[in-house]
């Protein structure tokens, strides 16, 4: 009776998994398919071509590139300034950090369509015209939360004996920080980032309502979605996909090999 | 410089703040007060003029119900279902993943590395109408002979269920991974069978966990209109086909601004609800922190 518990548990566990990666196989079997159509739905044969013309859609390297040059800004600012906040919320007590803590839970449980909708309202209202910068401005504002949630969590683990120690050496505030505490918490500032990058990339919803004329990788998508979805578009998807978990990978099995090392 | 910080020591907290709340009041909170103002206006794009007109929310409140009504239902199922797949999931990686649990989370997160969109197209391919699942479900008498999948509320939430799942398996996997393994073994010491110490020592002590994930899943999943509009049709849309709709194809800003404020209000409701029941406000301050 134990051995089947023990065993259903497994088999639901690797259901489960299975069931997670149905839809991404086939999203990079259909990054092989030869088309007929305008439709890239149903098998019709096996090719390269769209693995070695990966821009051969107009209109689509242009819109990768600008999706590129919105999640590196925009996280680039975004973990500056929200590593900031979560410095301040783990290392002060003062007046006014729970409201702070309310602004930035807040924005995390809002409906993204809310959220795009507001700022649609806003930059209306302001009469500023959509396109790259609201964009930007709209994805840093989304992803100021999340790194604050990331860096936060790595600093409350944090020995401030350490800070200590190096003060007690005689290095001043700063020294301290740059040489002691930016090290050790560089690994959260660094994951903090690769969400930021991440969400940034992926974001569709916020984007549509602020966008004006530019296109990103997802407003493409949507776009190619009514009128002709061109397999590229698994290929880009494919790649994306395979750089980050493959980066993702190295660093799991590199941590777990260093592990049993130390262990 | 270092003794400048220290004379205004109680500044530094202020000044490491500032930039990033700064960004947050003037795009999210300044947003949300342009938004409640065109939610009382009225007139036709682009001029509104702010009158108060509280009618804006009984209107479209009444003429849209049958999409809010939905967008709660398929939401609500949607949680229920991606709960009931991703919690053996995450107790199994966090109790029996062992040396590899980091590299069972990764399969889990990666595949939402396939952009949103492009997973949701593979759902339609896979639900499509000569596709094997259908042609499978319609062997076996699931589905009659000329029976469908895609354009139905099924796949519509199905496609919800899968789409936010890291969001409910990861809140799930941290609560239980947290678990002290002692407790659960004195709980067999002291003669408890694995369903009762699992009912009254696991599941209460990952109840936080649950509360993250269904609030992380039922936020974005009642929002959400790319499941019901490249899955479904008119028949499933939701309350977010309707906002994005009198946004950006009519135009009424005043009764999308009021949708969004009353889709905002109800899941706000529905959460404090759902943390009554589940017990604490304890509950609510995990979910924060």
């Amino acid at each position: 009776m134990r051995w089947v518990r023990r065993h259903v548990l497994d088999a639901y566990a690797f259901l489960a998994l299975v069931y997670l990666f149905v839809p991404i196989s086939v999203v990079v079997a259909f990054s092989f398919n030869n088309p007929v159509g305008r439709f890239n739905y149903t098998w019709q044969g096996f090719t390269l071509s769209n693995w070695t013309h990966p821009f051969a859609f107009p209109g689509l390297s242009s819109a990768v590139q600008v999706s590129i040059e919105i999640a590196l800004l925009s996280s680039l600012f975004a973990t500056v300034l929200g590593t900031l906040i979560a410095l301040a919320l783990v290392r002060y007590r003062f007046r006014g950090s729970a409201t702070t803590n309310l602004l930035i839970f807040v924005p995390m449980t809002t409906p993204e369509i809310v959220m795009g909708a507001s700022l649609l309202t806003l930059f209306l209202n302001w009469r500023i015209p959509q396109g790259f910068s609201t964009i930007l401005i709209a994805h840093i504002m989304f992803n100021i939360s999340y790194v604050v949630v990331t860096v936060r969590a790595r600093l409350v683990g944090f020995d401030r004996h350490l800070e200590e120690a190096a003060m007690d050496l005689g290095a001043n505030e700063l020294v301290t920080f740059f040489r002691v505490t930016l090290p050790l918490i560089a690994p959260g500032i660094l994951a903090a980032g690769l969400l930021a990058f991440a969400l940034s990339i992926d974001d569709f919803v916020i984007t549509y309502f602020n966008a004006g004329t530019t296109i990103t990788f997802p407003l493409f998508v949507w776009g190619a979605a009514r009128v002709a979805v061109p397999p590229q578009i698994n290929v880009i998807g494919t790649a994306i996909f395979v750089v980050a978990v493959g980066g993702m990978l190295a660093n799991v099995l590199f941590q777990n090999r260093r592990a049993r090392r130390l262990a | 410089m270092g003794r400048l910080l220290h004379r205004r020591a109680w500044l530094t907290p202020y000044a490491l703040l500032t930039p990033g709340t700064a960004w947050l009041l003037v795009f999210f909170v300044v947003p949300m007060y342009y938004l409640g103002k065109t939610a009382l206006s009225q007139g036709l794009f682009p001029i509104f003029s702010f009158n108060w007109q509280w009618s804006n929310f009984s209107d479209s409140v009444s003429t849209y119900s049958t999409q809010f009504v939905r967008s709660l239902e398929y939401a609500g199922i949607a949680t229920a279902l991606a709960l009931a797949i991703s919690y053996p999931l995450a107790y199994w990686i966090a109790f029996r993943g062992g040396r590899w649990k980091n590299l069972f989370l990764l399969l889990v997160i990666a595949p939402f590395f396939i952009t949103y969109l492009i997973r949701t197209l593979a759902w339609e391919t896979i639900l499509a109408d000569n596709s094997v699942v259908v042609r499978t479900l319609q062997a076996v008498h699931v589905l009659g002979s000329d029976g469908r999948l895609l354009a139905t509320s099924a796949a519509v939430i199905a496609g919800l269920t899968y789409n936010f799942l890291p969001f409910m398996v990861l809140p799930l996997y941290v609560s239980l991974e947290q678990i002290d393994h002692r407790l659960v073994e004195a709980a067999s010491d002291l003669y408890a069978s694995s369903p009762v110490s699992f009912l009254r020592v696991t599941l209460p002590l990952s109840l936080p966990g649950v509360f993250a994930g269904v609030l992380l899943t039922f936020i974005p999943a009642a929002g959400d209109f790319i499941n019901a509009q490249l899955l479904g049709t008119p028949q499933q849309y939701m309350i977010g086909n309707v906002i994005q709709s009198e946004f950006l194809s009519l135009r009424d800003y005043p009764t999308a601004a009021a949708l969004s404020f009353v889709l905002m209000g109800a899941i706000l409701v529905l959460v404090l609800i759902f943390a009554r029941v589940l017990g604490t406000d304890r509950l609510t301050a995990g979910a924060a922190a």
